[in-house]
């Protein structure tokens, strides 16, 4: 707070400056051809999945997202994907380019070697359903399952419940889950067994285990305490490598689990 | 084909059909039908607030608020909606804040809150701290909460369905009365009925009408045209907010909070040339105001970049530290599909489709409008879907947030209680038949036409003729475009001629949303010979209220012609008038 007054008395902005003559840079966008192979999968047509390639010329700018759709709107529309805002927020389009997990919408296709194929398929650990989509329902079965609300036992206030800056602060990282599942579905312990919680529904309980207003932590810690709870992670780091929100899970997992022990002390 | 039955059925799992469910969902049997899962919906993007005279900062009230909205609206707004709305503010922050929203708060706990364009102290004397906020996520924040809770309340979801139709029956008087809608579910590609005793709108905006926009691709418009095709007037379609600051070439938004936190607009000179546009509040006016002088100064040459089609965004001159406290997704934005770097190079941004101040008209209540004067019992809408009208000619910043949690929360509890007095009304044996032949016609036709090829051509022209700059010519340009398009619609092929998850089919039916809504927009902004808010007539570079202080509605009629487009007719509401005579809007 104190900063933000002070950026705004000492830094009132100048009338006009001299800008620097690249400013704004973005030169002419060059353009690359890639080579693009989709698993594609479609139990009505085939029970076995198989790799479709695409040659494409795509712009220095465009994601993988945009490949698909050039892929979907003019070459072949079968092609299926879920998507939404195509930047990074909704969590619809985790899948697994170049056997990494992440969204479509959030990579770039020149962070990739292009001199070789780019692979794409679905994320791992789901039913696949068809080409790109898979069945979130056991990923939203165990969200729901770590009780992923605020429970408060106390009288409900008139107006807000304080909470300071700095236990605001403390849960900060896990509130910005998206629920895109590339976190769980790149855990090696969810692939071998879908029992497990994984990474994502660990992570949404965190977020209210620390938020200073939830009076529940106690009966999450008891459900993560379970045997497919926090102790199956093996601190493989995939998660936390996948996330597109840059959320420090393994981090996350391992202050969960280290107040189940202090719980049970 | 399987038929479900519930006193509540909710179309869109939004900020606004959530907030509905959870009302509606603890009072009478409620299904949420959902093209999207709920945390997909596009309230998850917004970013920078959601305003509520809380006073937690500086002094503030709720009856200023009512006047920056009116005002901001360019009086266009129904002042009884404003009142309601901003009084209701206070209370729907502080039942997010219960429900558990993370808000950012001041030293003392209490929740924080920022300024934002065209939200002022005693009727405009300065600016005032009015959005509470949770970083940039607030969006996220509201749409993660609301789920949450309705996780907790056990919300009956029907996830990616798409409701394509609604069931409209005569009752005794021979007025049309909602009995139930169509559905298509997306894994199966069965077509599901639901009969319900009350209906919600809630499906959000139409932004993908145009090419740059900081909609989501799935933000077609569905509601609103399903209105239409039933016989329900649509209002104020011509009003669209262009956001003044969609990262350049893309459209993804750069919240006006950069603008709050002390961001400012540069042109190739490197002048700040808000302070020539809005001497008093500068880069924080209005964002229709924004927005033209921007797309002025590129006109006039000041544009910067190789096609000088930018202007630039400077918050070089803020503290790093403040920025990844305050705007560290919008910057980060900036750096993963721009490669520019915040901190120390100005970023490249140009106005973009924002937000439709029209929709499906109703009343404060939530209750939608047959026509000028009467409601239809039993039919909601709120939310973007929606004109209620709070937002006028042109919407503030953080006001829809507030809006889809002020008429969300109504539409929930007027739908749950008409549904406790009500009975189900019979669904007609043809009642699906329509989607039915729709569906049919779009999956086995062998036409040549694609739907990629038509919609690109539908949103270029709608960025270039119906944009912040419009004249009768480019608009009825438009209109011939769109005419010619929707002959080649009949003409259209999917590739996909299969059951499961066939999203090729479903674009096509979107496309044919997007078509009929552009040519309403169009027809509407043809007819408002004036200048207001988000609409901008160079031929009629003024504000008219003698001739255009009103609504426009438009309906879908075989018989009707205007501004000879068959097939739509033409009408206009009253605006609502409370306390605020029309003044003009300066900054
Ligand atoms: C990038 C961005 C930033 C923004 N920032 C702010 C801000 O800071 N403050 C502010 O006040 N406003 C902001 N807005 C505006 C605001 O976020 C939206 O207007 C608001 O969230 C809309 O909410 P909604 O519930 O009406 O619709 P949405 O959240 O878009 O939800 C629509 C729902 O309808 C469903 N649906 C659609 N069609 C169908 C169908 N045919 N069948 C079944 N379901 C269907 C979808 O699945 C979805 O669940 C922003 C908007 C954008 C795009
Ligand atoms: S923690 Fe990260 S990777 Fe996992 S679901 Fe949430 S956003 Fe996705
Ligand atoms: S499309 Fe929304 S996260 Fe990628």
């Amino acid at each position: 707070m104190a900063s933000q007054k002070a950026t705004e008395e000492l830094n009132e902005p100048a009338s006009k400056v001299e800008l620097k003559s690249e400013a704004g840079g973005a030169d002419a966008i060059p353009t690359y051809d890639i080579t693009l192979q989709v698993r594609r999968y479609s139990p009505e047509i085939s029970e076995e999945a198989h790799w479709d390639e695409f040659k494409l010329t795509m712009f220095g700018t465009d994601r993988v997202l945009d490949a698909l759709h050039k892929v979907k709107w003019e070459i072949d529309g079968s092609l299926s994907f879920r998507r939404s805002c195509a930047h990074g927020i909704c969590g619809s389009d985790a899948m697994r380019i170049n056997g990494r997990n992440r969204l479509a919408c959030k990579t770039l296709l020149k962070d990739l070697d292009l001199t070789k194929p780019i692979t794409v398929e679905a994320i791992k650990g789901l039913p696949c359903e068809k080409d790109l989509i898979v069945d979130m329902e056991p990923f939203f079965q165990a969200y729901r399952e770590v009780m992923p609300f605020l429970m408060n036992d106390g009288h409900e206030p008139e107006r807000e419940r304080y909470q300071s800056v700095e236990d605001r602060e403390r849960f900060d990282d896990t509130t910005k889950c998206i629920l895109c599942a590339a976190c769980t579905s790149s855990c090696p312990v969810f692939w071998t067994d879908g029992q497990y919680f994984g990474p994502a529904a660990i992570v949404n309980a965190h977020r209210f285990i620390f938020d200073s207003r939830d009076d529940a932590g106690d009966m999450r810690l008891e459900i993560l305490n379970d045997k497919e709870g926090v102790w199956r992670c093996r601190t493989t780091f995939n998660c936390t490598e996948a996330c597109p929100r840059g959320i420090q899970i393994t981090k996350a997992i391992a202050e969960v689990k280290q107040a189940i022990i202090a719980r049970s002390l | 084909m399987q038929v479900h039955k519930y006193d509540v059925v909710i179309i869109g799992a939004g900020g606004a059909g959530m907030r509905a469910a959870i009302e509606s969902g603890q009072r009478a049997r409620t299904a949420v039908l959902t093209k999207l899962y709920p945390t997909r919906s596009h309230t998850g993007a917004a970013q920078g607030g959601m305003c509520a005279a809380l006073a937690n900062v500086e002094e503030d009230n709720w009856e200023w608020h009512t006047f920056d909205t009116v005002k901001g609206g360019d009086y266009l707004v129904d002042q009884d909606a404003a009142e309601v709305m901003a009084k209701e503010a206070i209370d729907a922050v502080l039942d997010l804040e219960k429900m558990g929203l993370p808000f950012n708060r001041t030293p003392e706990g209490r929740i924080d809150q920022r300024r934002f364009g065209g939200h002022t102290r005693d009727h405009g004397k300065a600016p005032v701290r009015r959005a509470c906020y949770a970083a940039d996520r607030t969006g996220h924040m509201i749409l993660q909460t609301l789920y949450q809770n309705c996780v907790k309340h056990n919300v009956e979801f029907f996830n990616e369905y798409y409701v394509l139709d609604l069931i409209m029956v005569e009752d005794e008087d021979g007025k049309k009365r909602p009995a139930g809608v169509v559905s298509y579910d997306l894994a199966t590609g069965d077509v599901h009925v639901f009969q319900a005793k009350s209906i919600v709108f809630a499906s959000g905006g139409c932004g993908k009408i145009f090419k740059t926009t900081s909609n989501a691709h799935t933000l077609t418009g569905d509601g609103m045209a399903i209105a239409l095709r039933n016989g329900i007037p649509l209002e104020d379609m011509e009003f669209v907010q262009f956001h003044p600051t969609g990262l350049a070439g893309l459209g993804i938004l750069v919240s006006e909070a950069a603008r709050g936190e002390g961001g400012i607009l540069r042109n190739s000179e490197g002048e700040r040339f808000m302070e020539r546009y809005a001497p008093t509040i500068k880069d924080l006016a209005p964002r229709d105001i924004v927005a033209r002088s921007m797309a002025n100064e590129v006109r006039e040459g000041r544009g910067c970049g190789p096609n000088k089609d930018y202007v630039l965004l400077d918050l070089t001159h803020l503290e790093p530290a403040h920025i990844d406290a305050k705007l560290p997704d919008i910057t980060e934005f900036a750096r993963t599909y721009l490669g520019v770097e915040p901190y120390t190079e100005p970023v490249p941004v140009f106005p973009t489709a924002h937000y439709a101040m029209g929709g499906i008209p109703t009343n404060i209540e939530a209750e939608v409008y047959a026509n000028s004067e009467e409601t239809i019992p039993g039919l909601y809408a709120a939310g973007e879907v929606a004109c209620v009208s709070v937002h006028g000619s042109n919407r503030l910043g953080t006001n829809s947030l507030l809006d889809i949690n002020v008429f969300g929360k109504r539409a929930g509890i007027s739908a749950a209680e008409y549904a406790q007095t009500a009975d189900f009304l019979p669904i007609p044996e043809d009642a699906a038949n329509r989607t039915l032949e729709l569906l049919g016609m779009l999956r086995d036709g062998t036409g040549t036409e694609k739907v990629g090829a038509i919609r690109k051509e539908l949103q270029d022209v709608m960025d270039t003729d119906m944009q912040v700059f419009r004249t009768a010519d480019t608009i009825k340009n438009a209109l011939n475009v769109i005419a010619n398009l929707e002959e080649r619609y009949k003409n259209i092929s999917v590739q996909d001629k299969g059951k499961r998850f066939n999203l090729d089919l479903l674009e096509a039916v979107e496309l044919g949303f997007l078509l009929e809504l552009a040519k309403v927009m169009s027809v509407a902004a043809l007819h408002r010979q004036e200048s207001r808010g988000g609409h901008f007539r160079e031929d009629f570079p003024n504000r008219d209220d003698e001739k255009f202080m009103k609504h426009s509605m438009v309906y879908l009629d075989p018989e009707a012609e205007t501004e000879s487009i068959a097939g739509l007719r033409f009408d206009t509401k009253p605006v609502i008038f409370t306390r605020y005579e029309p003044m003009e809007r300066k900054y």
